[in-house]
Parts: C-alpha cells; sequence; structure tokens
C-alpha cells in the first residue's frame, strides 16, 4: 500500500474510465459467467452441455485475467475519497466489501480450474491454451471442490446484493456521487441526486 | 481355432530346431492396459476398457505367422466421468446391451525390423467392421512379452456417437488409443 499515491483524488471526482470500463466488463462478465454456471450444471449430458462448460470455463479465466489487470490498476490508483460525512463504521464496510469482491473474484476461477482438473477435464483456454492442471484426477477432491465453487459464487451473490443495495442508499438515500461516479457515460463530476 | 493348432504344431516343429522356441500366448490382464482419450472442445479426456481378452500367438522366431484376438468388454469402459459411462452406453454410442463386444481379429504381422511390427486386421465396433492396422513395438523380457502401440480410431466410422453427437465439433472424429498388452509363454509351448 505504500506505493500508493498519497492524496487520493478529492471527494466529488468520478471514477478514472479505465477503473468504470473494467468495473462494468467484470460485472457483465461475472453476471454472464455465474447464469451460465447455474444453468449448465444440471443439465442432462449433450453436445450443448459440453460447449456450455468449455465456454464458462474460457469466461473465468478471462475474467481472471481481466481482475488482474484491474487490481493492478486500484493499487496504483487511488480511488476518489468517500464522501465526508459518511460514519466510519460504513466506511470500513464499504472497504470490508471491495476487498472481499476482490478476493472472490480472484478465489472463484481459480477454484474452478482446480475442480475441473480434479474432474479430469483440463481446462483449454479457447480451445487452444491448455492450462497445466495442478492437481491429479481425484473423483472425491473434484465433488469437493464443486461445492467450494458454487458456495464462492453465492456469497458473491450476497455480497453483490449487498453492494448493490449500499450503491442504491448511497444514490436515493444519501444522495451522493458514490453510484454515479462510478456510472459510464457521465461525463461531468457534478454529484448526483438528480438523473 | 484351427490357426492355433498349426501354430502350435509350428511352434514345437521351431522347437524342435531350436532350444529357445517360445510362443506368447497368455494374456495378462492385471499387467495390460487398453487405454483411449478422445477430445471434448478440444480438451483431451483419458479413458480405459477395464475387461478385455486376447488369444495370442506370437513366437519371436515366426513373427509373421502370429495371430491375434482381442475381444472388449465395452461396459467396462471409463470414459472420464460417470455421466461419460452412462451416455456411451446409450444407442448414439455404443449401444452396449445390442453390442457388448468389440473385436479386433488379426490378419497379419509384418516385421518392420527391429523389435517393430505392423499388425492388420479387422475391427469390428456396434456390428460394423472395418479394417485397421497399427504399429506394435514388442519388448521381451524372459518369459513375457510386452506389445505397445497406439491409433487414431474414427469413430464415426462404427456409427460412435450419432445423431446429436455426429457433429466433431464438439467430440472429435478422431479417438487416440493405446495399448499394452503382456503376453506370458504357456509352460507346455515354451521350452
Amino acid at each position: 500500500m505504500s506505493s500508493l499515491p498519497s492524496t487520493p483524488p478529492a471527494s466529488g471526482t468520478r471514477y478514472s474510465g479505465v477503473a468504470i470500463g473494467l468495473h462494468w466488463l467484470i460485472a457483465v462478465a461475472i453476471a454472464g459467467s455465474f447464469s451460465v454456471g447455474l444453468y449448465m450444471a444440471d443439465l442432462p449430458l449433450s453436445p450443448q452441455k459440453l460447449k456450455l462448460y468449455s465456454w464458462h470455463k474460457w469466461a473465468g479465466v478471462t475474467i481472471f485475467l481481466v481482475v488482474m489487470v484491474r487490481l493492478g490498476w486500484r493499487l496504483s490508483h487511488r480511488p476518489p475519497q468517500l464522501p465526508a460525512g459518511m460514519p466510519a463504521w460504513q466506511r470500513k464496510v464499504a472497504e470490508a466489501t471491495h476487498v472481499l469482491l476482490y478476493v472472490l473474484m480472484i478465489v472463484i476461477p481459480l477454484s474452478g480450474w482446480l475442480m475441473s482438473s480434479a474432474k479430469g477435464f483440463q481446462t483449454v483456454w479457447f480451445g487452444v491454451l491448455p492450462l497445466p492442471d495442478l492437481l491429479a484426477k481425484n473423483e472425491a477432491l473434484g465433488k469437493l471442490l464443486e461445492e467450494v465453487h458454487e458456495l464462492l459464487n453465492w456469497s458473491t451473490a450476497a455480497v453483490v446484493v449487498a453492494h448493490l443495495g449500499a450503491a442504491l442508499k448511497h444514490h436515493f438515500i444519501d444522495r451522493d456521487d458514490v453510484l454515479t461516479r462510478m456510472l459510464p457515460l457521465l461525463r461531468s463530476p457534478t454529484s448526483g441526486g438528480t438523473k | 481355432m484351427n490357426w492355433r493348432h498349426g501354430l502350435i504344431l509350428a511352434a514345437l516343429a521351431t522347437a524342435l530346431s531350436s532350444a529357445h522356441a517360445i510362443e506368447f500366448n497368455q494374456l495378462q490382464p492385471g499387467k495390460s492396459a487398453l487405454a483411449f482419450v478422445s477430445k471434448q472442445m478440444n480438451v483431451p479426456v483419458e479413458g480405459q476398457f477395464k475387461s478385455f481378452r486376447s488369444k495370442l500367438a506370437f513366437d519371436p522366431a515366426k513373427p509373421a505367422a502370429a495371430k491375434a484376438e482381442l475381444e472388449i468388454d465395452l461396459a467396462s469402459i471409463d470414459a472420464g466421468s460417470k455421466d461419460a459411462n452412462d451416455e456411451v452406453a446409450s444407442k448414439a454410442w455404443f449401444d452396449t446391451k445390442a453390442f457388448p463386444v468389440a473385436k479386433f481379429v488379426s490378419t497379419s504381422f509384418k516385421p518392420l525390423g527391429g523389435n517393430r511390427f505392423e499388425v492388420s486386421g479387422k475391427m469390428t465396433i456396434k456390428g460394423r467392421t472395418q479394417d485397421l492396422a497399427t504399429p506394435v513395438t514388442l519388448r521381451q523380457e524372459g518369459n513375457s512379452a510386452t506389445f505397445e502401440g497406439s491409433l487414431v480410431l474414427k469413430r464415426a466410422d462404427y456409427a460412435i456417437g450419432e445423431g446429436m453427437w455426429a457433429d466433431f465439433g464438439t467430440v472429435a472424429n478422431e479417438v487416440q488409443v493405446k495399448f499394452r498388452l503382456v503376453a506370458t509363454a504357456a509352460a507346455a509351448a515354451a521350452k
């Protein structure tokens, strides 16, 4: 953290375009692969199921890489300050939620990768680049990692609901700029509250 | 079984002229393996058949006269996962109920020099018979011989994976088959 720029941008400043772009790209990608993952798991075996599994795995690897870029950006660019009137406990919860989301975004693709290896299905990114299998095939371990992967995903869903709820609360109740400074297509750094 | 009688006679005849004549004809199932690699969405998935029998008669002194038959119990497949095992027993794949056994019968053993041979024969799976040839490497250690090789089977040649599975975009047509057959010489044939 010592490498962070010492002074964060003032409150009222928007997130950088890169941060906004990465945030929404990852949000859409996660929502998509979460839905596909939920849908594909209980399908009877078919070519479509094999395709969906592969696409889901390709998406997971891609999301992981984009999250790495985003993490690098986040660590080298301080986000705008939170509104001055925000209570300390809320700042702590916000901080913890964001850290937790980063941890989940990193751990979930890893758990999927390990689970695939344990189940004996290597991950071949876009059908071209084979990822090494860090685990040997092991049915019991595969089943366990599947449950871990699922649990982590439902945890993410819960944290995302809290994250969304907080953003909406800031926008509609606190009437500050916490939501709008992360929204794309807004140019002026004026604070939110009205549309 | 006539060819076996012929071979035993041949082996005996060879035994008379050579003290080292030996015929490998007892498959050692525990040491043998029949594995394959299929490609699903370009992901290699390993599988194997756990139950198979072989009638084998191989005299290193007369390799061209060798014979081999292999019977594979298709229900003994491990295709990589339980889902896959259930699926490949279905009509679209092996139709294991109607065609429980796949069979290979050799028609020729062609020495390629050294310890290598080309074995040709007829492969029957799911009621369809195709000519097949595969290189085989022989490793002989005392009373035991190991025949090893690998070949590519095209699943469509045997209608393995019909209907929605017929498209090779998801499951590739080519299936890599790897075999290792270990045989010992029966006491009667060994001298």
